[in-house]
């Protein structure tokens, strides 16, 4: 939760934010004097009036990455003060208020950083390397219209709620940001930990962890040093108990991929 | 004048689907991959349909204007979706889920639709465990249900206050599946700015790359939009902020009818508005209405003083006063008016007066504040983050806020609009939820029309295509069509006006709600559609529109879609006057019963009005669609 100031006078502040026209183009800070705002106003509703009045005066707005303005998309990605997603624990960027400042205040903001995540424009970052993860095992094979009876496949309550926990991931990118090594093991940890949970998930157990820590690795991403920034800067504080699971799943996958013996036959009727 | 046939199978209700799915063309296996698919969005109904028409064996293109699929406003749904599982043992069906669903849309829904819509909730529940979406559970592992407005059983499923979120994953792994596959071909910051018409059908898009601007043409046999609502007229709703109606507006531009705009949904229980930079207003889930009681104070006087200050006796708990058989849990519609009303009144809460009290106090002394936090408690974070409050001490302020668009692009019962091969899945398309939907209900359509309807009934059309007929993007028509894009961008660009696009869609959205939000009145709307042209021209002419179309440029991003916006304003105020009967949630004021409660015209108005786009100027064609009621008699709705 993000401490509110008491006060309800308006603040003025001073950003300094990260300008950079294109990719592969040298960016640079630059000053914008934000005045007389309401303490109640998001963050992201502050970048508006700003660039309101940048659009005005005939210049470039900043361009940043928002959307549903509620903390679930994951689309919007600042690092402010250089926290990702800012001050406060467990929200995005667009649940900052400006309640949160001070008079007077600096903030610099500047992109997610992070060698997967090249900068598109000003605060803007591909993150498409999460969805490459993704593709390469995220999911659970059932075609659709093949599935039993939802209750025909029990799952402990327990199990359910822990997989609830890593599913509330919004693939916003702040763990990758956060970390010193740019690693993505809490994002992928999550998808892997939430399907693994689940006795439909058990089929491609294996195959999963296996592919979606390989495709993590070709998309540049870095190893886990447990620092447990991930976690702190998580807008879902999901916890890095998670990459400890990925880990023993990794290995084990890893073993029986070795010994475990194969079918001949390929195919096998499989579609 | 466009042919509306709403291809209504014959037979029983509960016939109809089942005889339709075996009466309807197929297309042979060794041939879908012949056929490539267009699919435009990617949130419950495009992502599980572009997966599904996939798995099929058809080529898929998805084209999505996010950085990713998964961040489609699907994503933000709380609550949880209805299915006719009866696992409770209450009493429910299949009958009573499609009859609650059409009562509900007060009886402005294609009754044949609806039924279908209800059969299939119950599949989609199965597909969505199997996917390892992890809905709520009880201790022995079977599925948890939860109640919502206007139902009396307990039908919804729900993942704490993420389902929709959790659902729209589900889809997107199936998605991510099948382009990992190389099934299906994605277009991420793809935003599709024209609709391709080649021989009557729609035949290709015409999009623009949002991060290299570059105007992209694609061919294919068939087009699929499944592009969500349009409540972000109101500028001011709980949509997401880049949530937008250019693909079904430049749709209709091309030819195919939008149905019933008029017909917005406000959702009763979101934050208030608290200042004039406001960019959003966040819902708190209807779920909340299970356990939270709404009042206000009974005397004007008291508006201002501490809730807890104002004792038992002076509250007025006024939804349970008025509807004691479904008190604080009748539709939204319904909830949302009676607001407005005790607000009018000038019994409303909070600076603004524009707010009433949702309250936790008796949940809590039942189930204890953990007990509360267990069910509620993101929303309840939620709620601190934005007003700085603890709703486990004081009440939640709340206020009506638009929500949601039943209207949308006209369908017949195979999701197909009037123009051939262009079908139009979830939120994007009228045909479900009638004058009102129920809660719950938008993630079940999203879904049902995705993964269960959309890959029957497309084989019915492409099966009349010949394989490998689709035209080539280098025809005269996607020259043209890609040459007024480019001229259209060229203007706005070309007139660095004064004003930012923030300004008009404040604007304008502001004379939406002021004229054509709640309540209706005909002299209010005939002052908007005054209005309204001027502030189009007033746009053209003042726009700043700072950058260059050859980049990434969120600027010109905003403008199309406010100018598409302005028009769509439009053309819903004209449906809205034109409409002259109270239903679900359009109301007229001046067709009312005494009592406040909506006063349809059945006579004159039981039909689906489909309006149809005649060139710049000119004042679109009205056609009207009959709804047969063969099952259900319409009646006059009552949650008394």
């Amino acid at each position: 939760m993000v401490a509110s100031s008491t006060s309800k006078s308006s603040l003025s502040v001073t950003l300094r934010v990260w300008r950079q026209a294109g990719p592969n183009q040298p960016g640079k800070f630059v000053d914008y004097a934000a005045k007389d705002l309401n303490p109640d106003m998001s963050f992201l509703e502050m970048l508006d009036v700003v660039n309101d009045d940048i659009t005005t005066k005939g210049e470039e707005p900043i361009a940043f990455a928002h959307d549903c303005r509620e903390g679930i998309c994951g689309t919007c990605s600042c690092t402010i003060n250089g926290k990702p997603h800012g001050p406060g624990r467990g929200i995005a960027t667009c649940q900052l208020y400006m309640r949160s400042f001070h008079d007077g205040d600096l903030i610099v903001v500047e992109p997610f950083r992070a060698r997967s995540f090249p900068v598109i424009k000003d605060l803007i970052t591909d993150r498409s390397a999460f969805d490459k993860i993704m593709q390469a095992g995220g999911f659970i094979t059932v075609r659709t219209g093949a599935a039993p009876d939802a209750n025909s496949i029990p799952v402990p309550k327990h199990d359910a709620d822990l997989a609830m926990d890593a599913a509330a991931c919004i693939g916003c990118g702040a763990c990758v940001a956060a970390c010193r090594n740019a690693s993505a093991m809490l994002f992928v940890s999550a998808k892997v930990s939430q399907l693994g949970l689940f006795p439909q998930g058990q089929p491609e157990r294996d195959k999963r962890v296996l592919a979606m820590v390989s495709t993590m690795d070709a998309m540049g991403f870095g190893n886990c040093t447990n620092q447990y920034e991930c976690s702190a800067a998580c807008p879902k504080t999901i916890s890095h108990d998670f990459i400890a699971r990925m880990n023993r799943d990794y290995l084990k996958a890893s073993f029986r991929s070795v010994f475990k013996p194969v079918s001949n036959s390929t195919g096998g009727g499989a579609a | 004048m466009a042919k509306l046939e709403s291809k209504v199978p014959s037979g029983p209700l509960a016939d109809k689907w089942r005889k339709h799915k075996a009466d309807i063309k197929l297309v042979n296996p060794a041939n879908k991959r012949k056929y490539d698919i267009i699919v435009v969005g990617a949130g419950l109904a495009g992502s599980s349909s572009a997966a599904t028409l996939a798995e099929l064996g058809y080529k898929v293109k998805s084209f999505v204007f996010h950085d990713s699929p998964r961040r489609a406003h699907s994503i933000a749904a709380q609550g949880g979706i209805n299915a006719a599982k009866n696992y409770q043992n209450d009493g429910d069906s299949v009958y009573r889920l499609f009859y609650d669903t059409i009562k509900g849309g007060d009886y402005r829904s294609r009754e044949a639709n609806v039924h279908r819509l209800a059969e299939v909730s119950v599949n989609i529940i199965d597909q969505c465990a199997a996917q390892g979406v992890p809905f709520a559970r009880e201790y022995g592992g079977l599925l948890a249900n939860r109640s919502f407005g206007g139902a009396q059983v307990s039908r919804t499923f729900y993942a704490r206050g993420q389902t929709g979120q959790q659902l729209l994953l589900g889809a997107y792994s199936a998605l991510s599946r099948m382009v990992g596959a190389g099934a299906v071909e994605l277009h991420t910051n793809s935003e599709m700015l024209d609709l391709v018409i080649v021989n009557g059908h729609a035949k290709g898009i015409i999009v623009r790359n949002l991060l290299t601007g570059a105007i992209e043409r694609h061919a294919a046999d068939a087009v699929i939009l499944a592009t969500g609502g349009y409540g972000n007229v109101y500028n001011l709703s709980t949509y997401a902020r880049q949530s937008n109606a250019t693909a079904i507006w430049r749709a209709y531009k091309r030819g195919a009818c939008l149905a019933n705009p008029c017909y917005t949904q406000i959702h009763p229980t979101c934050i208030p508005v608290s200042g004039d930079y406001q960019s959003k207003l966040t819902l708190m889930s209807e779920s909340l209405r299970n356990d939270g009681r709404i009042w206000v104070p009974k005397k004007k006087e008291d508006r201002l003083k501490e809730p807890n200050a104002i004792s038992e006796g002076d509250r007025d708990y006024y939804l349970e006063r008025m509807y004691p058989a479904f008190g604080n849990l009748c539709p939204r519609d319904i909830a949302s008016r009676a607001a407005k009303r005790v607000c009018d009144e000038g019994r409303g809460v909070g600076e603004s007066g524009l707010g009433v009290y949702l309250d936790f106090s008796d949940a809590i002394r039942r189930l204890g504040e953990n007990g509360v936090r267990e069910r509620y408690g993101n929303l309840f974070d939620i709620y601190h983050e934005i007003t700085a409050e603890s709703a486990y001490q004081v009440p939640m302020r709340i206020y009506p806020a638009i929500h949601y668009t039943m209207g949308g692009l006209w369908v017949d019962y195979n999701l197909m609009s009037n123009v051939p091969g262009l079908f139009v899945l979830g939120e994007a398309n009228f045909s479900d939820h009638g004058a009102n939907r129920l809660g719950a209900s938008a993630l079940m359509q999203g879904l049902a029309d995705g993964y269960f309807v959309i890959p029957y009934t497309i084989g019915d059309y492409l099966a009349g295509q010949k394989p490998g007929s689709r035209p080539s993007p280098d025809a005269p028509e996607f020259k043209a069509a890609e040459e007024s894009i480019l001229g259209v961008t060229k203007r706005l660009l070309s007139t660095k006006g004064r004003e930012p696009v923030s300004h008009f869609h404040k604007r304008l959205g502001k004379l939406m709600w002021e004229h054509c939000g709640m309540a209706r009145t005909a002299s209010g709307l005939r002052q908007a559609l005054k209005e309204l042209p001027q502030l189009r021209e007033e746009f053209w002419a003042t726009v700043n529109v700072p950058g260059s179309g050859d980049t990434l440029n969120q600027s010109l991003e905003k403008a199309g879609r406010v100018a598409d916006f302005i028009e769509l304003g439009e053309l819903l105020c004209l449906d809205a006057l034109t409409r002259e009967e109270s239903c679900g949630g359009h109301f007229r004021e001046e067709h009312q019963y005494p009592d406040g409660e909506c006063k349809r015209d059945d006579e004159n108005f039981g039909h689906v009005a489909a309006w149809e786009f005649q060139g710049e100027g000119k004042a679109p064609l009205l056609n009207k669609e009959p709804l047969n009621y063969e099952t259900v008699k319409m009646s006059l709705r009552n949650y008394k």
